[in-house]
């Protein structure tokens, strides 16, 4: 065998993708929720509207985009072959297995979470990403800015939506909560310095990021902002 | 907590071999002491099967002071029972109640398979060990100890590390059956000390392989093994072998 061998195809390597898309991932939740968060400016989306545009035409930012796919999709298939390797690891379950007496359900329910954020995805990408790329913001604002707030507004007006939005971030949350420490320890960054940061880091970043990214939906059902 | 004599209902996962298909049986026992020992309380069960002409409960036991790593039962949906850091060996019937019911199954995962009843073949662990769980050194007589200075929390840590028994609790109830726990103590006490030293990364990476071979499954840091190892190992283990991995194949110049 010679250089990397099977770094990638081991066990631990495997966990390493399952990792660094992760850590991805969430560096670009703070993206998106910070360019998000500027319609609580309430300024009727002006701002927010910017960001947005800048967003779309930044090349730097649509390469970026590509690399976001790619790393969810690495994320989503690797995430797959893991757990059907995992099922065939033990054929015949237990008749009682008592899980939460050592370990947070959370942490055991990935699969499912991470499948109802996939559904979610494909809904909210249906919703602003196809509109705003391919089948066209309709109006502009004061700026002359394509006017992504109005689309947002319009499409937060179905209570179902809301629904669906504010019960996706609650997966969110939940798969953020293993997820955010898990990579670390998978990566094998664990000190006894630093891991109460990571684990504090983590609890909090994941209920702010979802606190936000919900508080967006409600804020406009409820005509919070102009 | 029972103080008097107790009668419970176990149900016992019985199978021939692992060409047949298993199944929980019922058995009533009578007049148990709360200061019997889990297997004692076993003993008692076979005595009555033996007596009555059945097959006895086929299960793994030696030294019964918790330190050999043979006893391995999944009592009531948890590996060596309710009780933290004991072997199953070392749970005593004061554990449960008069009127109890007890579900005992053998540790389940693809790599273990059962030889009988609540037995299972653990060889897998020793061929992971064969792979590169040793240190290679000349035989003679051993150097002075004070030649090889270690710092107290390297010692300490790898004499945790050490302390794995290897008796599989950490497989049985991982949700993915895997060996992440016991195959990263097994590195963590070579890997923590000098003679560890010139086998470090290859170590890591024939141990790694042989438990992916065996068919263990991927770890997804749920800390269940942790909480019930009956040797109290550490998840930072897991973390210190992930990191000798990286180490290994994206650093180390040596190639396995």
């Amino acid at each position: 065998m010679s250089g990397f061998g099977n770094a990638f195809s081991s066990s631990i390597g495997k966990k390493f993708i399952m990792g660094i898309t992760g850590l991805f991932l969430i560096l670009f939740l703070i993206v998106h929720c910070g360019i998000n968060a500027l319609i609580f400016i309430n300024d009727g989306g002006l701002t927010f509207n910017v960001g947005a545009h800048f967003m779309a035409t930044n090349w730097i930012i649509r390469a970026g985009e590509i690399v976001l796919f790619i790393g969810l999709l690495v994320h989503i298939f690797q995430a797959l072959r893991l757990t059907l390797q995992n099922q065939k690891a033990r054929p015949v379950k237990y008749a009682v297995n008592d899980g939460k007496a050592n370990s947070k359900w959370y942490s055991r329910s990935m699969g499912l979470l991470g499948t109802l954020l996939l559904i979610f995805l494909v809904v909210h990408l249906k919703d602003f990403w196809v509109v705003s790329r391919f089948t066209g913001i309709p109006t502009v604002d004061a700026n002359g800015h394509e006017d992504l707030y109005a689309v947002m507004k319009e499409k937060f007006q179905d209570p179902v939506r809301l629904a669906v939005y504010i019960l996706a971030m609650f997966s969110l949350c939940y798969h953020l909560l293993h997820g955010f420490a898990s990579a670390f320890q998978t990566m094998g960054w664990n000190h006894s310095k630093y891991n109460g940061m990571i684990k504090s880091v983590g609890v909090w970043y994941s209920i702010i990021i979802s606190i936000l990214f919900a508080a967006m939906p409600i804020a406009v059902y409820f005509g919070l902002i102009q | 907590m029972s103080t008097g004599n107790m009668n419970l209902t176990l149900k016992v996962w019985r199978q021939k071999n692992n060409k047949t298909k298993g199944a929980l049986v019922d058995y009533k026992l009578t007049d148990i002491s709360p200061d019997m020992s889990f297997l004692e309380m076993f003993d008692v069960l076979n005595e009555q099967l033996i007596n009555k002409g059945e097959e006895p409960v086929v299960f793994d036991h030696d030294c019964r002071e918790g330190i050999c790593g043979m006893c391995s039962m999944f009592i009531n949906g948890r590996p060596h029972g309710p009780k933290d850091l004991v072997t199953t060996c070392q749970l005593h019937m004061r554990s449960f109640k008069d009127g109890d019911t007890i579900v005992v199954e053998p540790w389940r995962a693809a790599a273990f398979p059962v030889v009988k009843d609540l037995t299972v073949d653990r060889s897998a662990f020793d061929r992971i060990i064969a792979a590169g769980g040793f240190i290679s050194v000349n035989t003679g007589n051993a150097q002075d100890a004070n030649n090889l200075p270690i710092p107290k929390m390297q010692a300490d840590a790898a004499f945790e590390a050490a302390a794995c028994i290897g008796c599989g609790a950490c497989v049985a109830t991982c949700k993915n059956a895997s060996a992440m726990l016991f195959v990263s103590a097994k590195i963590s006490q070579l890997a923590l000390l000098p003679q560890g030293q010139p086998e470090r990364y290859r170590r890591v990476q024939s141990m790694v392989a042989q438990m992916d071979a065996e068919g263990f499954g991927n770890c997804t840091n749920t800390g269940a093994c942790e909480a019930e190892c009956p040797k109290g190992i550490s998840l930072e283990n897991i973390a210190r072998m992930n990191r000798d991995f990286a180490s290994a194949k994206f650093i180390s110049e040596e190639t396995v």
